[in-house]
């Protein structure tokens, strides 16, 4: 990385952190850069930046490498990091902010997780439940890999997991209603 | 006792032996359940990665329906369970959030029913002494790895009925249906959740380690209490297995599974036979299906 001059760095980016702090009600100041959090974090394996290190990003002002990074898909808010913190920072609120800020700049480093996250709440508009048949052959083909799984398909079906037929709830326009006033919240846009 | 049941999608699709098992235990053990009637999904991590209030909103209308009845909540499923006690928390915690709430959902929630994981309802709500004078079959000689995974017992602050680093209630529970339960350090390690299904590629990882340190502690068999941990341990099993190419072939059990075969049900009546990794060759090498006082001879 070439020298960066922070100051400035930290006054351009100044607003959408605060933003993400807002959001997340997470005072990225708060952390003292232990490293707990990353220690016991079962996904930091696949991760480009470990937790603790998107903190420092964001102290730093680096907002921008934060909400680029693979990290804030691949966190499963397993509360691992925020069960252990002794500040506790709220990590997997602070990740849930920085995916809805990288949703909304179209910045989606990891198009496999959005995609499900989408199809999944799809499928609760529409229906009011989970279509879990649905949402998969809906993920696997916008995510073009039609035959993912494929193989798991007839046990599923032979033993009545998985269903080509939605559980619809008969008062599903109740579930629409909420997702309605969640965006004109200006929520739920992404 | 009777509570407000909150299936959750997954218990009427890939989890449907533990909602068999839920109920006939419930029913067996004097807990009466009353679905939550159009009941809707929590919105589980999509909707908490999409909107903070989207996330409080989805679980609240189920809440509101029980607590017209006045009945607390019992969850089978632990990402339901975490997402209705976040909901409810958050209504309970401030006038504001309570007054958006009812806004958006059309209906009056005060968060005043309490939200229970079906874990907690059982051993704590019905009590380990009643379930052991039920027991006709006791699960002598089976060693269980009790996995409680992320959601059931974190934060604690939220979860609050077990510890979050070395739980015991599934432990205590499955020592009073006669098993033995291992000591293993991977018992709330996280599973991948739906990363599992998202990102096949990396989420096998954390499946392959819960396993391997399951089998390598000596256990017989996982038991678990969520539908999502039961589906990556069981369906993902044999993806695992291909993938680190190493035998794993360890059964796993929804808690209810093992408390339903110890109260002397048929197997399959528990809907055992629905699983991926084949159990009954472990309970038959264990002999504890031939144990003569089935409550079904005894009827």
């Amino acid at each position: 990385m070439e020298p960066r001059e922070l100051s400035s760095i930290m006054a351009q980016n100044w607003d959408l952190l605060k933003r993400v702090e807002r959001r997340s009600g997470v005072d990225v100041k708060n952390c003292y850069q232990c490293g707990k959090c990353s220690a016991g974090c079962p996904m930091a394996f696949a991760m480009d930046y470990v937790p603790r290190q998107i903190i420092r990003l964001l102290q730093l002002g680096f907002v921008d490498e934060a909400l680029r990074s693979r990290t804030i898909w691949i966190c499963a808010h397993c509360q691992t990091c925020y069960t252990r913190c002794p500040k506790e920072v709220d990590l997997p609120r602070l990740m849930e902010a920085l995916r809805q800020e990288a949703g909304r700049a179209g910045l989606v480093t990891d198009k496999k997780v959005h995609l499900f996250d989408r199809a999944f709440l799809g499928s609760v508009e529409r229906y009011g439940r989970v279509h879990e048949m649905g949402l998969i052959v809906q993920f696997n083909l916008q995510s073009g890999q039609p035959f993912k799984d494929a193989g798991l398909a007839p046990a599923l079906f032979l033993n009545g997991k998985i269903s080509p037929f939605p559980s619809r709830i008969k008062d599903s326009a109740a579930v629409k209603a909420i997702f309605q006033r969640v965006r004109s919240r200006g929520g739920a846009e992404h | 006792m009777k509570y407000a049941y909150y299936p959750g999608c997954s218990l009427h699709a890939t989890a449907v032996e533990y909602d068999i098992s839920a109920r006939l235990v419930a029913k067996h053990l004097g807990l009466e359940l009353w679905e939550i009637p159009e009941w809707n999904c929590c919105g589980a991590s999509a909707a908490h990665n999409t909107d903070h209030l989207l996330a409080l909103a989805l679980p609240a209308r189920n809440l509101a329906i029980a607590e017209r009845e006045g009945l607390d909540v019992a969850v089978p499923c632990a990402a339901c369970f975490n997402r209705l006690k976040a909901s409810q928390v958050a209504v309970r915690g401030s006038e504001e959030m309570r007054n958006t709430i009812k806004e958006i959902i059309g209906m009056d929630y005060q968060g005043r029913v309490e939200v229970r994981a079906f874990l907690d309802v059982v051993v704590n709500g019905v009590g380990l002494e009643k379930i052991q004078g039920l027991v006709t079959r006791p699960l002598t000689g089976l060693k269980v790895a009790a996995y409680y995974g992320c959601l059931l017992v974190r934060p604690p602050g939220l979860t609050g009925f077990d510890d979050p680093e070395d739980p015991q209630t599934m432990d205590r529970l499955v020592e009073a249906l006669g098993a033995t339960p291992v000591p293993w350090a991977f018992k709330t390690e996280c599973c991948s959740a739906s990363l599992a299904t998202s990102r096949t590629d990396i989420g096998l990882w954390p499946i392959f380690r819960i396993l391997k340190h399951a089998k390598a502690s000596g256990a017989d068999c996982i038991a678990v209490a969520c539908p999502l941990c039961f589906l990556n341990l069981d369906m993902r099993q044999g993806e695992a297995k291909r993938r680190f190419q190493e035998s794993l072939d360890i059964p796993i059990f929804y808690f209810t599974e093992l408390i339903g075969i110890a109260l002397g049900y048929p197997p399959k009546e528990l809907g055992l036979s629905k699983h991926f990794v084949n159990p009954l060759p472990l309970l038959e090498s264990k002999e504890i299906l031939r144990h003569p006082a089935t409550r079904r001879e005894t009827a």
